[in-house]
């Protein structure tokens, strides 16, 4: 499932992952680590909502 | 009357802003050339404010929109970004014209709430929303992070006037409001250190908002940004959009920056042998030495020169076992602006123990730079033989970076 976030309105897909920040593809937001951070913005993952 | 006019831009809109002529630092950012504060007036039959300026300019916008109208028949403001340079004189203006409604994009809604926790209620408008005030034809764009979340264009689109808050400006104080009335070499100098030290970090929605562009069917006949000149003829818009695009891609060039601080001039020292090395031979790379020393260059100046460079060579001399103040002032600076795709090479000289080069070796990994070779070590003062190794390292410098450019 893709997140958005609520701050700047970047999009985490887990088809393309966040590789900049050592994120595969096809890491799931969930197994995101605690500390990812939005790449754009630099909010937490407590800033995202799930895209349905 | 006020010295202070507005001056007509197109058929209906007049430029009511600021210049800022003694402004020579902005929140770090070296404005060796002043800037100014770009707010628009928009005339027809319900007159509107777009943007405004600066709260310490507000008697100069006053001004120049009192030489065209009352204040007080202004139906409506818009705020594009809700920066204290370009909000600031929004709870002032408003008191005096009692705007109808003030439009902001849905998170600039929140963020003029944040600013002046108000005041007057702000009126959300929604990406491609377009909206019809008396005669004049309008729509929003939402550009969220180029660069505050909240930044948006208004599209003019009676006269294809696109007011682009931040972007496509840059910081210069000038009469001439006009982009072809300036000396071109400034203007690209200025739109460089501008998109370098502000919409770096934000590059893959400046290549998005490219993308999207077409699709938005706009006829762009002009562009206001809120800061320096005007863009109004069709190969001017061609160009500056063309930089940005070529900017955001973040290519590398052949150029070497050589940036040092240093105690005893050890490390200077270093850092001109390499950049001898680099220059030397058939090498078609230029090179620029910048010391930190004493203030000499100012870290959003290292940022301009980063932006169309292809390696980054940083020095700094051990002291008290890390790295110098200066050096780590930069660091913490480019660490935000996340320049990408460079070489690096970390130097510096030591007296008993060699910290900073290792400090800085780590850094380079942290700014995403991938480095050359190992840091170029030398304790205490360099022999001849230290500066020869000095210049064969920036030989090699030169060498890898022009094969990267060729791959």
């Amino acid at each position: 499932m893709k997140y958005i976030c609520n701050v700047c309105g970047y999009i985490y897909d887990p088809a393309i992952g966040d590789p900049d920040s050592g994120i595969i593809a096809g890491t799931s937001f969930a197994d995101l680590p605690a500390n990812w951070v939005c790449p754009l913005c630099g909010v937490g993952k407590e800033d995202f909502t799930a895209i349905p | 009357m006020s010295d202070f006019q507005a001056v007509k831009i197109s058929e209906r809109v007049y430029w009511v802003g600021a210049i800022d002529w003694a402004l020579r630092d902005f929140h770090g950012y070296s404005t060796s050339r002043g800037s100014t504060y770009n707010a628009y007036l928009i005339m027809g039959d319900e007159p509107i404010l777009v943007d405004t300026v600066k709260a310490q300019f507000f008697p100069e916008m006053l001004a120049r929109i009192k030489s065209i109208i009352e204040p007080e028949k202004i139906q409506y403001i818009i705020s594009n970004h809700a920066e204290m340079d370009h909000s600031g004189a929004l709870p002032e203006i408003s008191k005096i014209i009692h705007p109808k409604k003030i439009f902001a994009s849905k998170v600039g809604v929140q963020a003029l709430s944040d600013h002046f926790h108000f005041m007057h209620e702000i009126t959300p408008v929604a990406h491609g929303e377009k909206l019809n005030l008396g005669n004049t034809n309008l729509s929003f764009i939402e550009t969220k992070m180029l660069h505050w979340p909240e930044s948006m264009f208004t599209y003019f689109a009676d006269e294809g006037i696109l007011f682009s808050q931040d972007a496509f400006g840059m910081h210069f104080a000038t009469h001439e409001l006009f982009s072809e009335q300036n000396d071109q070499a400034i203007l690209r100098e200025e739109a460089a250190k501008y998109y370098a030290n502000i919409l770096l970090p934000y590059s893959s929605l400046v290549l998005n908002l490219f993308k999207s562009l077409p699709s938005l069917n706009l006829k762009i006949k002009m562009v206001a940004p809120v800061h320096g000149p005007i863009w109004h003829r069709e190969e001017d818009i061609e160009w500056i959009f063309g930089l940005w695009q070529k900017w955001a891609k973040q290519e590398i060039y052949p150029k070497a920056v050589v940036v040092y601080d240093t105690m005893w001039q050890s490390t200077a020292k270093m850092a001109v042998a390499i950049a001898d090395g680099i220059a030397s031979g058939n090498f078609d790379i230029a090179v620029k030495v910048l010391p930190l020393t004493g203030g000499a260059v100012k870290r959003s100046d290292i940022a301009f020169e980063l932006l169309e460079a292809g390696v980054f060579i940083i020095g700094s001399p051990t002291l008290n076992q890390g790295i110098f103040p200066t050096v780590a002032d930069l660091l913490c600076y480019l660490k935000g602006l996340k320049r990408k795709n460079l070489l690096g090479q970390v130097f510096g000289s030591y007296g008993w123990g060699s910290e900073a080069t290792k400090i800085l070796q780590e850094e380079l990994q942290k700014l995403a730079i991938i480095p050359v070779a190992e840091p170029i070590i030398v304790r205490y003062v360099p022999t001849a033989e230290d500066l020869a190794k000095c210049f064969a390292a920036g030989k090699h410098i030169a060498k890898t970076l022009l094969q990267k450019i060729e791959i």
